[in-house]
């Protein structure tokens, strides 16, 4: 078995109202615990905005921090699952069924090395 | 034998040669290297002692027994690998399989798997989640056997950009671990039209470029065709397949009336229709009509339909325009979209007059970057009198097409009044 890593993008800004929120996220439940059922889950995490990220560099054995995302742009990862496929298409099917959930986002598949 | 058979036999077992490997020992590299060597080997062989009863079997099991000593060189291979160099220690490499194909007694069964490795090949060649450009370059590297320089000079771009390429899409295949086989019949449909895109695409690609430098470009034409007969053969029962290679057939009978001996362009309307290909023209209206029994009419058949209506008709004058409207409007129906409204535009002028046509034109948005889309224009608005506005519409069009005998042929328009 192969893991993959589901990355969630979302456009950057406040998040949809409680009334439209809340039953995705319960529909994202579902589908984790789909996952877990089938063998398929390893790891999933939501994250905080990315005004509140941190980057950090080293510069001669210093600590260099720059406040915010690494990237710039209008999206940013939101949070990832990470799941155990048996290869590219069993993973971009629960990745199917991630970005159905969560549409119109995008989600990004990767295989972990 | 003579170098132009080795280069046949080349053309029609390097796929499956490949194919096989590939299932063997999981390794698109390995398995194209091994093979390399195993016509480098047999070449000079071959042009000495005559060709083998079974060149395939030939290749096969002189390509695997280099691919197992590769491996053996190599022992700080891991995983798959190794367990294919423990199977070889174990003797069984070289199964009986090949040995058997080599002795030229191959069993139905034995062919049937090559044949499936084969289908395998191609689906993973033409996997969605490679870019287009990619599926294209790896089905022609991989089943047909062409280098990267005849990809990269066919497609007009430098090599070592071809190289990266492929070398991109194979890393990707195997490190995202994109699977090696057919896929389930839920998503056969999809990824079917995948595959019949990508053909279909290389087949355009020779059609289209047809006054590109020399050797190559006719050459993707005749190499699409031969892909498909070998999916056709694949996979009997499916119809589009089926019908792209009958489409196929039927525009590539055209070949020898659409240039002139200078490589000017001649439109369907003027050409000598004796210099059109019968046995290409009387194979496709047979696969035609052999797929349209099976009542599943798709995009591909549609068009070969209509191919098949001009292929009927003895000169211009005579095409039966109102059936290609009707099925124009059975195309919308399956796959509506603005270019097949454009081009159904082009039978609606015919049979209920340039105005009306003119406005259908008019009215499609998001065309303004195609140069069919000017064109059409341009020959309506000429067929109206509208002389300005005609002459614009060719000079739009003569400045958006990519090929150059075309651009000729609508600068000739554009001056002609």
């Amino acid at each position: 078995m192969k893991q993959y890593l589901l990355s969630i993008y979302q456009p950057d800004g406040d998040p949809p109202p409680p009334a439209v929120l809340e039953p995705v996220m319960a529909e994202l439940g579902k589908l984790n615990d789909e996952m877990k059922a089938a063998g398929a889950w390893v790891f999933a995490v939501g994250l905080h905005p990315p005004s509140t990220a941190t980057v950090v560099r080293d510069r001669d054995g210093d600590a260099v921090l720059t406040d915010g995302p690494f990237t710039e742009g209008k999206e940013h990862l939101g949070g990832f699952t990470v799941i155990r496929a048996a290869d590219l298409d069993e993973a971009l099917s629960w990745g199917a069924r991630v970005a159905a959930v969560l549409a119109p986002l995008a989600i990004e598949v990767r295989p972990i090395a | 034998m003579t170098e132009n058979g080795i280069e046949q036999v080349y053309r029609a077992e390097y796929g499956r040669a490949v194919a096989v490997l590939i299932r063997h020992f999981g390794d698109i590299d390995l398995a194209e290297e091994a093979v390399q060597e195993a016509f480098a080997v047999a070449v000079p062989r071959w042009t000495e002692d005559g060709v083998p009863p079974s060149p395939a079997g030939w290749i096969i099991t002189t390509a695997r027994n280099r691919a197992v000593d590769r491996l053996r060189r190599e022992s700080t291979r891991s995983g798959r690998e190794a367990a294919a160099v423990r199977e070889w220690a174990a003797g069984v490499a070289v199964s009986a399989e090949s040995e058997a194909l080599a002795g030229g007694g191959a069993t139905g069964k034995r062919v049937e798997d090559m044949a499936d490795d084969q289908l395998r090949l191609i689906f993973t060649c033409c996997h969605p989640a490679l870019a287009p450009a990619a599926r294209v370059a790896l089905t022609l590297r991989l089943l047909g056997g062409l280098t990267t320089g005849e990809i990269a000079r066919a497609f007009l771009v430098p090599e070592a950009t071809m190289g990266q390429r492929l070398s991109r899409a194979k890393g990707k295949i195997r490190d995202a671990r994109i699977p090696y086989r057919v896929p389930h019949d839920e998503d056969l449909p999809d990824r079917l039209g995948a595959v019949l895109a990508v053909l279909y695409l290389i087949f355009n690609e020779g059609y289209a470029a047809s006054s590109g430098p020399g050797l190559t470009r006719d050459d993707l034409a005749g190499e699409a065709i031969r892909l498909t007969r070998l999916l056709v053969a694949l996979m009997p029962d499916e119809p589009e397949a089926r019908g792209l290679l009958a489409l196929m057939l039927l525009i590539e009978a055209r070949r020898p009336a659409r240039t002139t001996a200078e490589g000017d362009l001649v439109v369907l309307a003027d050409q000598d229709r004796t210099l059109w290909n019968r046995e290409h023209i009387t194979e496709g209206q047979a696969l035609l009509r052999d797929c349209l029994r099976r009542g599943r009419p798709g995009t591909y058949q549609l068009q070969a339909t209509i191919n098949a209506v001009h292929a009927d008709a003895a000169d211009a004058a005579a095409t039966d325009w109102p059936q290609i409207l009707q099925i124009y409007d059975h195309l919308t129906a399956v796959a509506g979209g603005p270019v097949v409204a454009l081009h159904r535009a082009v039978a609606v002028a015919e049979v209920h007059g340039p105005a009306l046509a003119l406005a259908v034109v008019d009215g499609l948005e998001g065309l303004e970057r195609h140069h069919v889309w000017h064109t059409v224009r341009a020959d309506l608005l000429r067929r109206l009198g509208r002389k300005e506005a005609a002459v614009a519409a060719y000079g739009k069009a003569a400045e958006l097409t990519a090929n150059p005998a075309e651009r000729r042929y609508l600068e000739r328009r554009a001056a002609g009044f």
